[in-house]
């Protein structure tokens, strides 16, 4: 079966303005302009299935960003292929664009000065969407957000986090089929945070949508995306389960203790990261995982102990900071 | 024919939401309105002293037509508004034309339905205006049911005539970034020869032969004379060729200018 999103060597080099500090650089600058070329995206080879979530993670400048414009049809590659539901996105024909959206977290589409329901009809005139379905749509996606209440405000006097509700039920009421969202809960609190990864994870599951989700807060990716796709300085460094990632990366393991003594000095065993009252954290190297915790187990007054993988914040770090290319 | 249904659809819901956009800035609106009528009061006060200084005329113009002249100026002026290099400015400077590029519809339909549907609210703001101006300054007007067809379709041509030139001129923001000088020196020109700042006819013959080869008289100074200057037919038929004529050839140069700029604007990224 074909992949919705087929990429191949996907590179994008931009041409990037440049000079030095001060007065003088600034007007040679006025008749030699110095240019650099940046590759942001460094041959990434990818295919995503019908449905899948997918969680696009890298650092800031990692190159995600102009992936997903690539793939949105928003820049033009300067190598490699790609292909979005058999289309080639930058040639941006109607039948593509009709099929997906891109939300950004940072952009508002909406009419800033009218209530959303306004701009959520425009919205159903450009996409020439009937009006029984429009409605239908419209309907649904207002009682899955749980945003009746705010669609009938103009958009300008919502907050932050009403906004980029409002925002993403204006980019689906087309019932994309491909979604690309970058960093869609950035700025938002907690429970908005929340209530906007419920809202994605019931749309995928209810139109079969494929998602790539960009996000700098690892809570979005590990409640939606069982895959994850990591890039830095745009090479891609892995592409496999979340679950997979730190195994793969992470060289140690964090061992959870229970003890009766919360004064014990655990320090020979391996690096204490945290105490809390009874509860000591320590950090072992994975490959002495087994030999350390019967150690303990043997040892020590043990009443509890747990084997668990590091956060993954940590896990990502690593995976940033090795650079390694998979 | 469901295309074009649904294109109509699609230009009367812009519209209307650029009336409800409107109606929520009402004190706005209404200085916006005395802010365009100051400028042809200006003009009106200037050239009726003139005329009157002159015994009576200017270039065979006299006072009430001067009066008439600057009063149709008014609707012709505020149906002539379009989108700005300015917006193409901002536009592309704060990324919002990536969210324009990727609905499936060429951006220049979503512009030309929103500034028509503003024009409700404009001319109905602009009727009492016309009337206490009319009968301060008693403008001389005798205009038969052929003009004021004329007239009609003359100011749909200026409205697309000036919305394709600006929308043109805008897009050289996919070059330069900012456009505002080149703009300002298009602002001079069509302020000089268009009949913006005095009817054409008051113009030395040099400048008059200048204006017949570029846009600009068919945005002000036709629209305003189909109405009252008494055109043959003939004339009027001819003037409406030639708007046609800066609408088709305008919109070719805006497609390729368009695939250009938006080719290069996909190569470089925002």
């Amino acid at each position: 079966m074909q992949p919705t999103i087929h990429v191949v060597d996907l590179c994008k080099t931009y041409q990037v303005p440049e000079r030095e500090e001060g007065f003088g650089a600034a007007f040679k600058s006025l008749f030699r302009r110095k240019m650099r070329a940046v590759k942001a995206v460094d041959a990434i080879t990818l295919d995503v299935g019908q449905g899948e979530v997918v969680g696009f993670l890298g650092p800031n400048g990692a190159g995600k960003t102009t992936t997903l414009k690539m793939l949105a049809g928003l820049l033009f590659p300067t190598g490699g292929t790609v292909e979005v539901l058999g289309h080639v996105p930058f040639k941006r024909q109607r039948d593509y664009l009709r099929q997906m959206t891109l939300v950004m977290g940072n952009r508002n589409q909406l009419q800033w000065d009218i209530p959303a329901l306004d701009s959520f009809n425009l919205n159903r005139a450009i996409y020439r969407l009937p009006t029984k379905a429009y409605r239908q749509m419209r309907d649904e996606l207002i009682d899955l957000m749980g945003v009746s209440d705010l669609v009938h405000k103009p958009v300008r006097n919502l907050s932050l986090g009403e906004r980029m509700k409002v925002e993403i039920i204006g980019s689906l009421l087309h019932q994309p089929k491909v979604l690309f969202l970058d960093e869609p809960t950035i700025g938002l609190d907690v429970t908005m945070q929340r209530k906007i990864r419920a809202f994605l994870a019931e749309y995928n599951q209810r139109h079969g949508a494929t998602v790539l989700l960009t996000s700098h807060y690892m809570a979005d990716i590990e409640a939606l995306c069982k895959r994850v796709i990591v890039i830095h300085h745009g090479k891609l460094l892995f592409d496999g389960n979340l679950s997979d990632l730190a195994a793969q990366f992470s060289s140690y393991k964090t061992v959870s203790v229970t003890v009766e003594d919360p004064a014990l000095d655990l320090s020979a065993y391996g690096e204490v990261i945290t105490r809390e009252g009874e509860r000591i954290t320590l950090r072992i190297p994975k490959a002495e995982t087994s030999r350390v915790t019967s150690r303990l187990l043997g040892e020590q007054p043990i009443l509890d102990l747990t084997i668990e993988d590091p956060p993954i914040e940590e896990v990502i770090e690593r995976v940033f900071a090795q650079e390694a290319v998979v | 024919m469901s295309g074009v249904l649904n294109m109509i659809s699609f230009y009367l819901t812009t519209m209307k939401t650029a009336v409800v956009v409107q109606f929520q800035y009402r004190v706005s609106n209404y200085l916006y309105m005395l802010g365009m009528v100051a400028e042809p009061i200006i003009y009106l006060v200037v050239w009726t002293t003139v005329a009157r200084a002159q015994g009576g005329a200017v270039g065979g113009i006299t006072a009430g037509g001067f009066a008439a002249y600057y009063i149709v100026w008014t609707l012709v002026r505020n149906i002539n508004i379009v989108f700005t290099p300015y917006g193409w400015e901002a536009r592309i400077q704060r990324g919002q034309l990536s969210g324009q590029l990727l609905r499936p519809l060429h951006p220049i339909h979503y512009d030309l339905a929103y500034f028509a549907g503003w024009k409700f609210v404009v001319v109905f703001l602009w009727l009492p205006i016309a009337a206490v101006l009319a009968l301060i300054f008693h403008p001389t007007l005798s205009a038969t049911p052929t003009d004021v067809v004329a007239f009609a379709l003359a100011l749909a041509c200026a409205y697309l005539i000036r919305s394709i030139f600006l929308w043109i001129l805008g897009m050289i923001t996919f070059w330069t970034t900012r456009v505002s000088a080149i703009f300002e020196l298009y602002m001079a020109l069509e302020l000089l020869l268009s009949g913006r700042l005095l009817p054409l006819t008051l113009l030395p013959p040099w400048a008059q032969t200048i204006s017949n080869f570029l846009p600009f008289q068919w945005t002000f100074n036709f629209p305003i004379e189909a109405l009252i200057g008494g055109y043959s037919t003939q004339h009027l038929l001819l003037g409406l060729a030639a708007q046609l004529g800066w609408v088709v050839g305008g919109f070719a140069v805006l497609q390729l200018v368009w695939r250009a700029g938006v080719g290069r604007f996909t190569s470089v990224g925002n």
